[in-house]
């Protein structure tokens, strides 16, 4: 670690891990849910344990990305963060404003958290993902801002890199667009055209510049392939999501009451989403070809390259089977969108935030790479995850390609519920699927307490 | 055409000549070229998307198509020819270290693209005085929506060719150097490439 003020990356990335297992942990209580419905009725409705899952992995993957700015913002600016103890006071109130936010969802009926928490004022709750209270959202922008000041701070007094630019765009971008959680049209389709520029412009927009300069910097680090490469890759990569992600979001305007030629233009530039992706996955691949040394923290060349191949799996090709309209209208709204959601979200945002907690914990801990048992385990972690993930995606898509044809495409189309008896058995199966991926986790809790010969840092 | 060599490290100057036909070369930077890629296809997805759409409608489209403005179009074309002429003609006197020389051509060609912007301006008002929009018809959609993408790229285009003018006024440009403006004259031959198949395909061919 080449700057002391990086180690407050270590609470965001510990919160980030423990955040990732309360995720999973809901997640399987759900799984459980779909097939035997009344499991933990009343107390924990699916409606809730599905609030508390999704939330979470929004904060964790969060924290993820503010460890990782903390952490690599320093090093490429060549300076010290500019306020190490403003990042360890907004991690607390993050936190803690966290953790308040999910017991409210647990504790309190959500009419009962609208009224404690003046949703009266201005109507905020209510939306996919954005359920949280208006204290919380407030909270969420006062943090970020608070993190954005501190890390632009940095940068302006140090070196500029392609990195830490694309970075810090990804990140002012990604507090900018959150801004519209606060606007709630009454007419519905305004309502749910501003929504998707929360949710499309995160996570087919600014996040993917997120994505693209923490997976640069690791790549940079374990390869030392030169600097100006890599640059240039970033560059390219980013044009290309941008060029295909700010009309894509067009594919979620099909038939929320827009006019119809975003059936047109959302089908033709969403369908090219897929291509920065492939362009990232060639990208790691091309790197650790070329690379110049041997870095010892293997496991973090895995997560690395792990990356590309899922993100481009999951959001790339199973994005592009319901992409376009003509498909989109038999299958919006079913298994497909929950398989595709899952690996998407999983391949991108999941890998690359654990890419760089590989990457950076040990040197956090004070060593270049953890031993060679330690690894073993992580990459263990990395296959058991990453493998019960694709079978977790396969079951769904199994289950929604049967739940179109039955309820949709169908001459004597079946009724929903009818529909989920039939389809139950793969609502089993990917529990299973979840089960080996909740094992998987444990084994990444495990591989962090494995001992063994480190390998030490070289200061060169 | 340029002959001296250059290493696909495009940010790096040329390292040493090579003898004229050892290296390929690739003209301007390699990202530009994967942007210009990128570009042509989503334009190319948008022409097949369109001709799609078109085999679905052709009594429509044929009919539609006739009231477009064709004159309006053979004047673009001619404009961004000649800007691509000119844009060659300022690369050929950058090649021969004359820098400063090859400014009037490219301001030259920011006029005719200048000239492009102005016919596209009055044929839009023209368009939707007569109630064109992009909800009238499924060809008035196709219409608006590829013109007016590649507009868009004409505008990006004239900020480039100021970016090269600037470069070639201040005599940055030469056979040492010719990455600036070799890149910027990429693009620009790439959108005059788009209109040319645009023109054919959405004014003239039935």
């Amino acid at each position: 670690m080449k700057y002391s003020s990086q180690s407050v990356a270590l609470p965001y990335f510990i919160a980030a891990i423990g955040l990732f297992v309360g995720q999973i942990i809901f997640g399987l209580a759900m799984g459980l849910q779909y097939v035997v419905g009344d499991f933990l009725f009343p107390e924990i409705p699916f409606n809730v344990a599905r609030m508390v899952h999704t939330n979470l992995l929004i904060v964790w993957l969060l924290f993820g990305f503010m460890g990782a700015a903390y952490f690599l913002i320093p090093e490429e600016t060549e300076t010290e963060l500019y306020s190490p103890k403003l990042a360890l006071l907004m991690f607390w109130v993050f936190l803690i404003a966290g953790a308040a936010t999910i017991l409210g969802y647990l504790l309190v009926p959500y009419s009962t958290l609208a009224e404690m928490t003046g949703n009266n004022i201005l109507a905020t709750m209510g939306r996919e993902f954005l359920e949280q209270p208006l204290l919380t959202k407030i909270g969420i922008v006062i943090v970020a801002l608070a993190f954005l000041f501190n890390i632009s701070m940095t940068m302006l007094k140090g070196r500029k890199t392609v990195i830490s630019i694309v970075l810090l765009l990804g990140l002012w971008g990604l507090a900018v667009f959150f801004l519209f959680s606060f606007y709630n049209p009454g007419n519905l389709v305004k309502d749910k055209f501003y929504w998707w520029w929360v949710v499309h412009l995160w996570v087919e927009g600014v996040w993917e510049l997120i994505m693209a300069a923490m997976l640069a910097f690791v790549l940079i680090k374990v390869t030392g392939v030169d600097r100006e490469v890599i640059e240039k890759w970033l560059y390219v990569i980013i044009t290309l999501a941008l060029v295909t992600g700010l009309i894509g979001t067009g594919h979620h305007y099909f038939w929320i009451g827009t006019p119809q030629y975003w059936q047109w233009w959302g089908s033709i530039f969403s369908a090219l989403e897929p291509i920065p992706f492939f362009a990232m996955t060639v990208f790691a691949f091309n790197m650790v070809n070329r690379r110049r040394r041997e870095h010892p923290n293997k496991a973090a060349v895995l997560w690395a390259l792990g990356t590309g191949v899922m993100a481009f799996l999951g959001a790339g090709v199973w994005g592009f089977l319901h992409t376009l309209a003509p498909v989109n209208f038999y299958t919006h709204g079913s298994q497909i969108t929950a398989a595709h959601g899952h690996m998407a979200f999983y391949g991108a945002y999941v890998l690359v935030v654990l890419t760089i907690i590989s990457y950076a914990m040990p040197l956090l801990r004070g060593r270049a790479a953890n031993s060679e048992r330690s690894q073993v385990c992580e990459m263990w972690a990395f296959w058991l995850m990453t493998i019960s993930m694709v079978f977790i995606t396969l079951f769904l898509t199994a289950a929604g390609i049967l739940q179109v044809w039955l309820q949709r495409v169908s001459d004597t189309p079946m009724p929903f519920m009818q529909v989920q008896d039939q389809i139950a058995l793969f609502y089993w199966m990917r529990l299973w699927a979840g089960v080996v991926f909740s094992i998987g986790l444990v084994t990444y809790l495990v591989s962090f307490f494995v001992k063994g010969e480190s390998k030490p840092l070289i200061t060169a | 055409m340029n002959t001296c060599a250059q290493t696909l490290m495009p940010s790096l100057p040329v390292q040493a000549p090579a003898p004229a036909a050892a290296v390929r070369h690739l003209p301007g930077d390699l990202a530009i070229w994967v942007f210009i890629f990128a570009e042509l296809l989503v334009f190319g997805v948008f022409f097949i998307t369109y001709a799609f759409a078109r085999s679905n409608n052709v009594e429509l489209f044929n009919a539609e198509q006739l009231a477009l403005d064709r004159t309006s179009g053979a004047v673009n074309t001619v404009l961004l020819l000649t800007s691509s002429f000119l844009v060659v003609r300022a690369v050929q006197f950058a090649q021969a270290g004359e820098s400063r020389r090859a400014a009037p051509w490219l301001a030259g060609a920011f006029a005719c693209g200048g000239g492009f912007v102005v016919v596209k301006l009055f044929e839009y008002a023209e368009k939707i005085a007569a109630g064109v929009s992009l909800s009238s018809s499924t060809f008035h959609m196709f219409y608006l929506s590829l013109t007016f993408f590649h507009f868009m790229h004409v505008i990006l285009g004239m900020v480039i060719l100021v970016a090269m003018w600037n470069g070639a006024r201040n005599g940055r440009y030469g056979p040492d150097n010719m990455n600036g403006i070799e890149t910027g004259a990429a693009y620009w031959h790439m959108v005059d490439l788009v209109w040319l198949i645009l023109f054919p395909l959405i004014y003239v061919m039935r």
